[in-house]
């Protein structure tokens, strides 16, 4: 995708935006503008710095514990046909459960705090990394495992020069496919008890302050922080596995 | 330097064995290619000589020791995917010397006094590789891979070359190219080769011996005697059409 194109297709939707702010004429749909310089203030200010910062920390502490969990599970799995026998069926069970639903119980056993809303995101992320790096650990060639090994590789080599590299495409799909259902599920985690967090930001504003062009503030913040991963595990995808993209 | 010892070998779950009580000797220096039709268990034999495999029963024994593990100073080329995708050429020749680093020489891995680690650019010069360093294996020509796929092994300083349909899949010209190659880095290197092929002509250009086998259980070796294999011109001479036939013959008859 052309950069021109994406920024054209960003300034036709903000154009629909603004026509439809000036149609309604209400003050539940501010123009872009007007949203755009409420961002701007409460940026500066730090009214809404503050919660981005935190929901930025959940996501990133999600991320890292469920790669520092799940790849090297996944890895395991992928290579040893016996354990992945063993464990598919528990996977196949837990892997369509929508996570969301659990987080009135995760609340009920962590409690307040960052930790249950880390734990949420962690399980969304966890199965999409470990399903997709162990699909990925077990399609590896046998012959390109055995030349390596003929190499000299033993078990340790074999992970260090085979299945983690192999595995780095997998890592990144798997966060593409699931950092945009990562924040959504962030804002919902925000809601509960937290007086942090973006999410809290948007309920707060909107319902409580009545204050709608802050609370648009905070859903483009939202966005942002949701476009911002996307955009990195792209960019690391392009640095990272250069030899996809060539033909 | 190998010696096959009272070899069985059966695949699980197979009924019959590959091998059966099958013992064979070959001299250090020797070219050999492996013949037989497709199950016939020789893709078995280069494994197990590898190391990658082990004998249900009976021993393989290279200088003496007997095989439980690859062997350092062996390298194994295969048909097809034997190269890292997401490395370069450079990359990928590397390869062996990164993981002998990684372990150290601790006489497993890599050999106790294996020679410190070279620059791999004379190799991708004597395999015509220079230009391609920083290409991936996607952008390469088979013969190009499998040219990568020799350096990698070669720098290594390996005295066993194990090589399994290795150039099957390319057309007859880069095929012959690679065979000639192949001729002369053993001559260069003093190295010991295997073979593997079920192609007639390919087991008579670079085969000095040629072992046949057949269907299963092989528990003979049957060896044909082919010393002109390699000499210039043999491509071309009576002698080669008639080691051919020969060969053709003996197969036909297994």
């Amino acid at each position: 995708m052309k950069k021109r194109d994406v920024a054209l297709a960003a300034l036709v939707l903000l154009m629909l935006w603004e026509a439809a702010a000036l149609l309604i004429n209400r003050s539940i749909l501010p123009t872009p503008l007007r949203v755009l310089a409420v961002f701007v203030e409460e940026t500066l200010n730090g009214n809404m710095l503050g919660h981005a910062v935190a929901s930025l920390r959940r996501v990133l502490a999600a991320i890292l514990l469920s790669l520092a969990v799940a790849v090297p599970l996944g890895l395991i799995l992928g290579q040893s046909p016996r354990l992945n026998r063993l464990f598919s069926p528990v996977i196949y069970l837990l892997y369509p459960v929508p996570k969301v639903v659990l987080v009135p119980v995760v609340l009920l056993f962590f409690g307040i705090g960052d930790l249950p809303k880390i734990i949420i995101i962690f399980m969304i992320l966890f199965f999409q990394i470990l399903v997709l790096v162990r699909d990925r650990a077990a399609s590896l060639p046998a012959e390109l495992i055995q030349s390596v090994r003929s190499l000299g590789a033993g078990r340790r080599a074999l992970f260090r020069f085979v299945y983690l590299p192999a595995s780095l495409p997998a890592i990144l799909t798997a966060l593409r496919q699931s950092v945009g259902t990562a924040v959504a599920v962030l804002y919902i985690t925000e809601l509960f008890a937290t007086q942090q967090g973006l999410g809290y930001y948007i309920y707060y504003n909107g319902s409580t302050l009545l204050n709608y062009p802050a609370m648009y503030a905070g859903v483009l913040a939202m966005s942002l922080l949701g476009l911002g991963l996307y955009f990195t595990v792209d960019w690391l995808e392009k640095r990272l596995c250069r030899w996809q993209f060539m033909e | 330097m190998i010696t096959i010892n009272d070899l069985t070998f059966t695949y699980r779950r197979a009924n019959t064995p590959t091998f059966e009580h099958f013992s064979w000797q070959v001299q250090r220096g020797e070219r050999w290619a492996i013949l037989g039709p497709s199950g016939c268990g020789k893709t078995t034999l280069l494994y197990l000589i590898a190391g990658l495999r082990l004998p249900t029963s009976g021993e393989v024994l290279i200088d003496g020791h007997p095989l439980s593990r690859p062997r350092p100073q062996s390298g194994l080329i295969l048909q097809e995917y034997g190269l890292l995708p997401w490395a370069t050429v450079r990359e990928n020749v590397t390869l062996g010397l990164r993981i002998r680093a990684f372990y150290g020489s601790d006489g497993v891995h890599a050999p106790r006094n294996a020679p410190p680690p070279t620059d791999v650019m004379p190799w991708l010069r004597r395999l015509g590789l220079e230009n391609l360093a920083d290409k991936y294996p996607s952008q390469l020509s088979g013969g190009q891979r499998q040219r990568t796929a020799i350096a990698r092994t070669l720098v290594l300083h390996p005295d066993l070359l194990l090589m399994d349909e290795p150039f099957s899949s390319l057309d007859a010209i880069t095929r012959a190219d690679l065979q000639n190659l192949t001729l002369e880095l053993c001559t260069e290197h003093h190295l010991t080769l295997f073979l593997v092929t079920h192609t007639i002509e390919e087991a008579a250009i670079i085969g000095q011996k040629i072992l046949l086998l057949g269907k299963p259980p092989n528990r003979q070796p049957r060896i044909v005697e082919n010393p002109q294999a390699g000499a210039p011109g043999f491509r071309n001479s009576p002698a080669y059409n008639a080691m051919c036939r020969h060969l053709r013959q003996q197969l036909e008859a297994l």
